[in-house]
């Protein structure tokens, strides 16, 4: 693979710095991006059974959030794909084709999603409630699809199936096998609940924070309650499919398993390593628990677990990083449901005792502690993905590609990616500005049509 | 065959990205220009009325076109955006700070927030769309060769034919943009206004018409290929193209503006298409056609498939967003007094 001869290390090392920083930027804001409208519409379809205005005033809050998330969120997709090209032509070049079924599924997905958000966040005046309530379904529905179709393209670099080489030629591609490969599956049910537990989470942390300002009202309590509830509902399944998907790199990607849990010797009785760092061949200062991958991978203290020394030293990830960036996620995963433990023991308390929940003695260390859930989950979040990538090195395609063979050769990368951190620094100071200006203003309209925000009372 | 359908296809997305997306950046660019915030915000008020509920969905066009090139033709997809890599990044950056810019404004309260998002919005809208006529210009003069970043990184895209391409695509958008808020002005029966766009519109139509012609020289002697294409194959197309544009200059004059802007999008949509017309079947100009370049046929059928079924729920979705916002709001529903 002689294509990217001229791509200098500074090079190689930009290309990847500039992607890893835009997918780890879209990839919150397109988290957001498939679970607030989910919150949105239950706060509408709740408002329009109940009739209580707090929760229609809601809908009209998250919905004009939504509207900013999805327009970064849109920009910031349509950016990764011209870098996938721009920074990444050898990948593309010869695989192009091969992912590209995922990719033209999820610009339909995406459209629709366009098209409806369009409809749902200017139409309030001009439909009735429940249609208006209607149109929202295809933007949930349309979220997650996208989201599995792009995570299917990723998984396709895990697991690349669907295609033959013959002399560096692709031929005989079966994009749907391509698209329907094994990794798909774990990958793709994880991400979308992960995106659904960080739109939760920091959904409710923002109204933990308000509450904890005594701002103790029914608006935002409910403000709290319902990303706080949906998320606490997700974990549990969340916790179960990351065991499903830590399983499938056992069967499928051993090495990946091997670096994320710095098992660098095949055998059995293998030990589960907490924290730690990895130096001559082990993980040391981490806490081993005996057998305890063994019996995690395969129920049994003989379970046998590949090592590193499988494959040679240059096809090693880094393990220190995505062996801390998994304990922290799966921590991080332990500590919400923790959470959602600790509010359904509040909730049959109030029941038992009475009260209000949420008022209750030891509810300011719960809300403190919730207010750091949305935050804590984006960190899992991102420690997840670095996982998921850092996990796949060195290779872009795994086992076939190598990212060194992918990357543009072309001069100038070093500069592309410093104009691209100072554009994303802009554009993070400005997203957090309006979103923090939103949660403390008097809701305005987001549309001309919306006048009638003004008409609800602040409860 | 395939490969020639999935290139119809996709030219038909760049089509509606040229139409739809095109006038929302006009759309800036008159934003740009609108004058001092009290002089400017009536305009600026039409503005973001007119596109706020549909930019989002014509962005979309430009994903649209993008995933299709590298699905098709995916060595072609790959030859571009290396070698293009600088007016690429910089349109790609156009487009972050404009999609971005525009939602800011728009949840904005306080004057200096609306100007500083208003302004970056509207300077964007300008300079995006420039960047993409260069990269037009770069393919249809033949600077992109096969292969990964085999081109100039420089002169592929800062040459005649390519800045003309710049030029012509916003004056394009802004003339695009200009006849369309006639008639939204129209609708709101805001007579100021209506006159505004007119001249606007009519102005920016001359200036585009003469680019064009003053673009023929340049072609000649820059683009040849493209040049003797079209002149011969795709005349047609070109004369089609400068008849919609005069008669779309007289529909404005006559204050027909529902049937001008159908002009206006003929004359801009059969520019693209001469082009395509013009280069066919060379992707890559002069040696890489559409064939050598296409995927194979496993792929194109699948994306076809796939694009098929999805326009079966597309198409009556964007009926009704365009339905749903052209027509003058009644007061219904949602309302709780």
């Amino acid at each position: 693979m002689s294509i990217a001869a001229g791509a200098s290390p500074g090079g190689l090392s930009a290309a990847r710095a500039q992607m890893g920083f835009s997918l780890a930027w879209h990839i919150v804001v397109a988290c957001l991006g498939v679970g607030l409208p989910l919150l949105t519409l239950m706060a509408e379809w709740y408002g329009i059974r109940t009739g209580n205005p707090a929760h229609r005033l809601l809908a009209r809050h998250w919905a004009r959030a939504m509207g900013v998330l999805f327009a970064v969120g849109a920009v910031s997709g349509t950016i990764l794909s011209f870098e996938l090209g721009l920074l990444w032509p050898g990948l593309m070049g010869r695989f192009g084709q091969v992912i590209g079924l995922p990719f033209a599924l999820e610009g339909i997905a995406f459209f629709v999603e366009a098209i409806f958000l369009g409809i749902y966040l200017y139409a309030w005046d001009r439909m009735p409630p429940r249609r208006h309530l209607l149109m929202g379904v295809p933007i949930v529905v349309a979220g997650v699809a996208s989201a599995f179709f792009v995570v299917c393209a990723n998984a396709w670099m895990n697991q690349p199936r669907g295609y033959t080489l013959r002399r560096g030629k692709v031929v005989d591609v079966d994009p749907w096998a391509a698209m329907l490969n094994p990794a798909g599956p774990p990958e793709t049910v994880h991400m979308i609940l992960a995106a659904l537990m960080v739109a939760s989470f920091l959904t409710a942390s923002v109204y933990a924070v308000a509450l904890l300002r005594g701002r103790n009202d029914t608006y935002h309590r409910v403000g709290f309650l319902i990303p706080f509830v949906s998320g606490a509902v997700v974990t549990p399944f969340q916790l179960v499919v990351g065991d499903w998907a830590a399983r499938f790199l056992a069967d499928y990607q051993p090495m990946k398993l091997a670096g994320i849990e710095g098992v660098y010797r095949t055998g059995s009785h293998v030990p589960l390593t907490l924290l730690g760092f990895a130096e001559d061949e082990r993980l040391r200062y981490g806490l081993e628990v005996p057998s305890g991958l063994s019996l995690l991978v395969g129920y049994r203290p003989g379970t046998v677990v590949r090592g590193l020394r499988e494959v040679p030293r240059d096809q090693w990830p880094p393990v220190t990083g995505m062996h801390l960036a998994f304990d922290t996620m799966v921590g991080v995963g332990c500590f919400l449901l923790a959470m959602g433990l600790w509010l359904l023991l509040g909730a049959w308390w109030r029941r038992r005792n009475g009260g209000e929940l949420l008022t209750m003695r030891g509810s300011r260390v719960f809300l403190l502690l919730a207010a750091v859930s949305g935050p804590a989950a984006v960190v899992a979040l991102e420690c997840g993905w670095c996982v998921t990538e850092l996990g796949r090195q060195p290779w872009i395609v795994w086992g076939v590609m190598r990212v060194s063979d992918a990357v543009n050769p072309a001069p100038g990368l070093m500069a592309g990616l410093w104009t691209v951190l100072v554009v994303y620094a802009a554009m993070t100071t400005a997203t957090v500005y309006v979103l923090r200006r939103m949660t403390r203003d008097r809701p305005v309209p987001i549309a001309p049509q919306e006048s009638d925000v003004e008409d609800y009372s602040v409860v | 065959m395939l490969a020639d359908v999935t290139l119809a296809v996709m030219w038909a997305g760049l089509t509606c990205y040229a139409l739809f997306g095109g006038a929302d950046f006009g759309a800036g660019f008159w934003d740009l220009l609108a004058g001092r915030d009290r002089r400017g915000l009536p305009q600026r008020r039409l503005i973001e009325h007119s596109i706020g509920p549909v930019w989002e969905a014509n962005h979309v066009w430009l994903i649209f076109v993008i995933v299709l090139l590298w699905a098709g033709f995916s060595p072609v997809f790959a030859a571009v955006l290396s070698t293009l890599y600088i007016p690429l990044t910089l349109a790609a950056l156009g487009i972050i700070a404009r999609g971005a810019a525009f939602a800011f404004r728009k949840a904005s309260t306080e004057l200096w927030q609306q100007r500083l998002f208003g302004a970056c919005f509207a300077l964007s809208s300008v300079v995006t769309p420039f960047f993409l006529g260069t990269v037009a210009g770069g393919v249809a003069s033949g600077r992109v060769p096969p292969g990964i970043a085999a081109g100039d990184t420089l002169t592929s895209w800062v040459n005649p034919t390519s800045l003309l391409g710049g030029a012509l695509s916003v004056l394009t958008c802004a003339h695009l943009a200009a006849v369309y808020l006639c008639a939204d002005a129209a609708r709101e029966e805001d007579a100021a206004l209506v006159s505004g766009f007119r001249r606007r519109a009519m102005l920016s139509g001359l200036l585009s018409g003469l680019v064009a012609l003053a673009g023929i020289a340049v072609l000649d002697h820059d683009a040849p290929l493209l040049f003797h294409g079209l002149t011969h194959r795709a005349l047609a197309l070109v004369v089609v193209s400068g008849v919609a544009g005069v008669l779309g200059l007289v529909l404005l004059a006559a204050r027909r503006f529902v049937p001008a802007r159908a002009a206006a999008a003929l004359a801009v949509a059969t520019i693209l298409w001469a082009w395509g017309a013009a280069q066919y079947p060379a992707m890559l100009v002069p040696g890489v056609t559409v064939s050598d370049a296409a995927s194979v046929d496993s792929v194109l059928t699948a994306c076809l498939i796939a694009l098929g079924v999805g326009f079966l729920i597309l198409i009556p979705s964007l009926w009704l967003l365009y339905a749903t916002f052209q027509r003058k709001p009644s007061p219904v529903g949602n309302r709780t007094r």
